[in-house]
């Protein structure tokens, strides 16, 4: 089957690849771009862990096809630092010791980006909703909530 | 040496985990990221049937397909002797993890591997796969635990013979063996009995459900040298294994431990790494392969099922004096469920007198069970601790004196014959007696429900290697996979040996050719057992480092004392010199006798057991079954907490592990047989708004066995939830809940079948 | 001598008749393995691959040095894994 070309933007920088049309965004970024920060644990968008940004929507990209990301701009767990420094989602993360293998976080770091972008204060209850599409068997999500609601204070400027 | 009573300035503090970096930014290489140049997808062919004879497999057209480099079945994997082997949870026999990784003459479960192909896409692997013609014969098939012990049962095995009956049965079973415990006079007990308590339970299998499917890469170079990538929770297990399956040495075998997506037990076994290793000796080629969710939830091991009887006696005053517990657990479709840790855990919190537990391991058409946090133990205790709720209730008694009342302690001799020795299961009573949780009014609408667990947690095999860096800063190499944070720990304790800073401490997990061997990550052993090796290996570089200073001052080594990261002459007869630290004893290796490293491997004993009560406060909508769990909170003994955020990690998450296990979790089987939740959106795994914040409490009761007291933490938490969140329930409506998991069909159909 | 008790039926009893106490000559576990197996062929290979000991109290699993005393316990149990 022939290949598409499709041209995007991903992490800030222009890319280009060839994908089958059947090809997933997940499986694009993964074997064909080499990004595997994004992580397959369903393929059937449950889990979360592919979870990455498609036009600033939140997506999971095992339920994109690669060909849907023609002119459109991706951020993957690999584009959330800047350079050298840490995102505070990242940093808070580690700080609260939220993640325990770490398989779930790539997509839940994009999500609660996601979500600190829009909406700056949530409440415990609106992170709980926010990311209940991302599941951790870790963790049991307490470290998770309050990583994130640290990471909110920390871009309102209230904590450090 | 032992740090029980010294001033600790690491150990007990929260440091960011030295992989915290890579996994928060998506660098870290778990085994599906891997690649080699050239590499074949390689794919399974598993059987549509839950008990079938295979007739015929016909590969011929799947071979024949362009891309296509290699197709295996059981022909491919030499026939192995049945052998015990030790695993994870229980004992193993290598004839049937070799049949459980490729069906031999029968498929005993629906997705139960029957072949195997390696393509240069997926796509034609997929395509490959739907060629492979396999004729089977259709046998009737079992699912249930007390369906498959009837009688006129479809027998799986027909070699099985009930091991542990006499005389030795003639018959063929699906009863693998029996076993009991007996401790006094059970029957003597309960004739000395005030008040007697009798119910049956039931669980579902439950599956681990980590979030990282099965995954491999690997090579089987022309020369023998096999080199695997995988996700493992024992990169020593993976080598071990696979050598046995395919008769290869392990010296030709090289494993590297990619970092691992969750394991709760279930990745103390192999499913893929001989498959891999069989398409790539006959492909020539390297061979990925990694499962999708619905091959981990039908090819790979729940948790056992189980069906049990209970019935406790006890006197007017809340002493109980007999308990009889029956308790059958699937093993899946080969033996060995975890029906030993089930017989001996539900009862070994309690001094009893009188105790008689007979434990069944069944066979049936399901996958073969796998080890998940504390195998058995949550099991036995949702029986023995929902009872002894509706006990109290018999009584007149509160569910937490009742406990207190009955405790063991040090020196109480449990039903298996060991005695307990400090353990802290007085103290966690003692905790949640105190605890706001406990002692706030329970609010209007709720209920409150408490349940206690316990685990023996274990020590074993593990080798460290500390080796002092040229510029003083330090690496420790440790062969357990990290799977919840164990690196951190792992450096701490190193850290507080050295006397320096943790961030001067880099802890690594070694391949299976550059540390000694190393059981694998489960049982809560890595920071008992491995961090013991590793605290040993420091303590050997801190004597090394004063025989380096000691030269460099030319004084003896007695003469030099080790203090916060320095060496210091021991007193003002030792000399005056300035103190020399590992930076400029570093420095001088070179001419002082050569690199400063140790490495040390034990077999440790003495893990100390874990002990642990939940509170659980739920609401339960009456219109529709639904229940609301509104606080929770989780007293545990962790003797002492290295790096308490990952202890409270460990806590936190098998509470909520046991929260899905109680309210949601199963396995839903067709009448054919076929499991029909394989996916995340049915088998209903608690998502952030299932749940609320998880306080988790820790009680330090040290181990004196461990240089710093660690005890293991990672099982306990799994044990109490079922029993604590089914007692609030019944305390909510008024109605016992017998049967696991307490969704709202099962539990409006309770509610339901109470109001007639 | 040490006292050796099975405490769990099944595996061990079809070895030893259902005897579930009896004295063994042993100063160590190796050893005791060793005399388990001479008293009660099978025994001890069984004791070795499929059990943990609990000596006066404490398990030990594949411990050969582990020092017995004549008052010594020994409890045979199912070995223990974990998750």
């Amino acid at each position: 089957m022939a290949k598409s070309y499709v041209s995007t933007t991903i992490n800030g920088e222009s890319a280009e690849f060839l994908c089958e049309p059947q090809q997933t965004l997940l499986d694009v970024l993964r074997d064909v771009i080499g990004l595997t920060g994004s992580k397959e644990g369903c393929a059937s968008g449950d889990c979360g862990a592919c979870s990455v940004m498609l036009d600033g929507t939140l997506v999971c990209s095992c339920l994109v096809l690669g060909v849907e990301a023609e002119g459109k701009s991706i951020l993957t767990v690999e584009g959330v630092a800047q350079g050298e420094k840490l995102h505070p989602v990242q940093q808070k993360f580690l700080e609260h010791a939220a993640l325990q293998c770490g398989f779930c976080t790539p997509g839940l770091i994009v999500a609660s980006k996601a979500l600190l972008d829009q909406n700056p204060n949530p409440t415990e209850t609106e992170i709980r909703y926010w990311l209940a599409g991302n599941l951790c068997r870790c963790t049991g999500y307490d470290k998770i909530v309050r990583a994130v609601q640290d990471a909110g204070a920390v871009m309102r400027g209230e904590a450090s | 040496m032992n740090y029980l009573d010294t001033n600790l300035k690491v150990v007990g503090t929260r440091p960011v985990r030295p992989d915290g970096v890579d996994k928060v930014t998506g660098r870290a290489i778990y085994a599906a990221d891997t690649r080699s140049a050239g590499m074949l997808w390689g794919k399974i062919l598993r059987s549509p049937h839950a008990h079938a004879r295979i007739l015929s497999i016909d590969t011929s057209k799947a071979a024949a397909l362009p891309g296509v480099q290699a197709v295996v079945t059981s022909a491919d994997f030499p026939e192995i002797k049945s052998e015990e082997a030790f695993v994870g949870e229980g004992p193993m026999n290598f004839r049937d993890l070799s049949t459980n990784v490729m069906a031999r003459g029968k498929a005993l479960y629906e997705g139960h591997a029957v072949a195997a192909v390696a393509a240069t896409t997926q796509a034609v692997a997929d395509a490959a796969l739907a060629l492979i013609e396999v004729k089977y014969d259709v046998l009737p098939h079992v699912i249930d635990v007390d369906a498959a012990m009837a009688d006129n049962a479809p027998v799986l095995h027909e070699e099985m013979f009930t091991a542990g009956v006499t005389p030795k049965p003639t018959k063929a079973s699906n009863i693998a063996k029996v076993v009991t415990f007996k401790k006094g006079d059970a029957e003597a007990g309960f004739a000395g009995a005030e008040v007697i308590f009798e119910k049956s339970y039931t669980t579902k299998p439950v599956h681990q459900a980590y979030i990282e499917p099965h995954a491999c890469l690997v090579t089987y170079g022309s020369d023998g040298q096999v080199t695997i990538h995988s996700s493992s929770q024992g990169h020593f297990m993976v080598r071990a294994y696979t050598a046995k399956l395919l008769g290869i040495d392990m010296a030709n075998i090289r494993v590297n431990p990619a970092e691992i997506g969750g394991g709760f037990g279930g990745k103390t076994l192999i499913y893929l790494e001989p498959v891999a290793v069989a398409l790539s000796r006959k492909s020539g080629k390297s061979v990925k392969m990694q499962m999708t969710r619905e091959e981990v939830f039908r090819g790979s091991g729940p948790t056992s099922g189980a069906s049990m009887d209970v019935k406790i006696g006890a006197k007017k005053d809340g002493t109980i004096v007999s308990v009889k517990q029956i308790l059958k657990f699937q093993a899946g479709a080969f033996a060995g469920s975890p029906i030993g840790p089930g017989c001996m855990c539900g009862l070994a919190l309690y001094d009893i007198e009188n105790i008689e537990v007979v434990g069944y391991d069944v066979v049936s058409n399901r996958p073969k069970v796998a080890a998940y946090r504390a195998p058995g133990a949550p099991i036995t205790s949702f029986a023995v601790e929902s009872a002894l709720d509706e006990l109290a209730d018999q009584l007149g008694m509160d569910p937490l004196a009742l406990r207190e009342k009955n405790a063991a302690k040090n020196g109480s001799k449990t039903h298996y014959g060991v005695t307990h020795n400090n353990i802290g299961f007085e103290q966690v009573l003692a905790a949640v007696k105190t605890h706001p949780h406990w002692t706030s009014p329970v609010k209007p609408g709720q209920a409150r429900g408490l349940a206690a667990g316990f685990w023996f947690n274990i020590g074993g095999e593990s080798s460290a290697t500390v080796h002092v860096n040229e510029d003083g800063t330090v690496t420790v190499a440790t062969g357990s996979v990290d799977v919840g944070g164990s690196r951190a720990s792992m450096g701490m304790m190193v850290a507080e040996v050295l006397g320096i800073d943790v961030a001067k401490v880099r802890a690594t997990v070694a391949d299976t050719a550059s540390v000694g061997f190393t059981f694998l990550t489960g049982g809560s052993r890595v920071t008992f057992a491995t961090g013991m090796a590793a605290t040993q290996a420091a303590e050997r570089v801190v004597d090394e480092l004063k025989r380096r200073a000691a030269a460099i001052w030319e004084i003896q080594a007695d003469a030099v004392e080790w203090r916060d990261g320095k060496a210091y002459p021991a007193g003002s007869n030792a000399g005056a010199f300035e103190p020399l630290d590992l930076p400029a004893i570093a420095l001088k290796a070179g001419r002082t006798g050569g690199p400063v490293t140790a490495e040390v491997s034990v077999n440790a004993q003495g893990a100390g057991a874990g002990f642990g009560a939940h509170i659980c406060d739920v609401s339960v909508d009456q219109e529709t079954g639904q229940v609301t769990i509104e606080r929770y909170t989780a007293v545990q003994d962790v003797g002492k907490a290295i790096h308490p955020s990952y202890v409270e990690g460990q806590i936190q998450g098998g509470a909520v592990q046991g929260i899905g296990w109680a309210l949601n979790e199963e396995y839903i089987y067709s009448d054919k047989g076929q499991m029909e939740n394989p996916g995340f959106l049915d088998y209903r795994c608690p998502v952030m708004s299932d749940v609320p914040m998880i306080e988790a409490v820790l009680v330090e009761v040290p181990n004196p066995r461990h240089p710093f007291g660690a005890r293991g933490v990672g099982e306990v938490p799994i044990i109490p939830p079922m029993a604590a969140i089914g007692n609030a329930i019944r305390r909510a409506t008024g109605v016992p809940m017998p049967h696991l998991p307490m969704s709202p069909p099962t539990v409006l159909a309770a509610l339901d079948a109470a109001k007639k | 001598m040490p006292k050796v008790v099975l405490a769990s039926g099944g595996s061990c009893h079809q070895f030893t008749g259902g005897r579930t106490e009896f004295e063994v000559e042993a100063t160590t576990f190796r050893r005791l393995i060793l005399e388990l197996d001479q008293k009660f062929p099978g025994l001890g290979s069984q004791v070795e691959e499929g059990m943990a000991i609990a000596i006066d109290g404490e398990i030990f699993q594949d411990a050969y040095g582990v020092v017995l005393k004549p008052e010594s316990e020994i409890v045979l149990i199912p070995k223990i894994g974990g998750g």
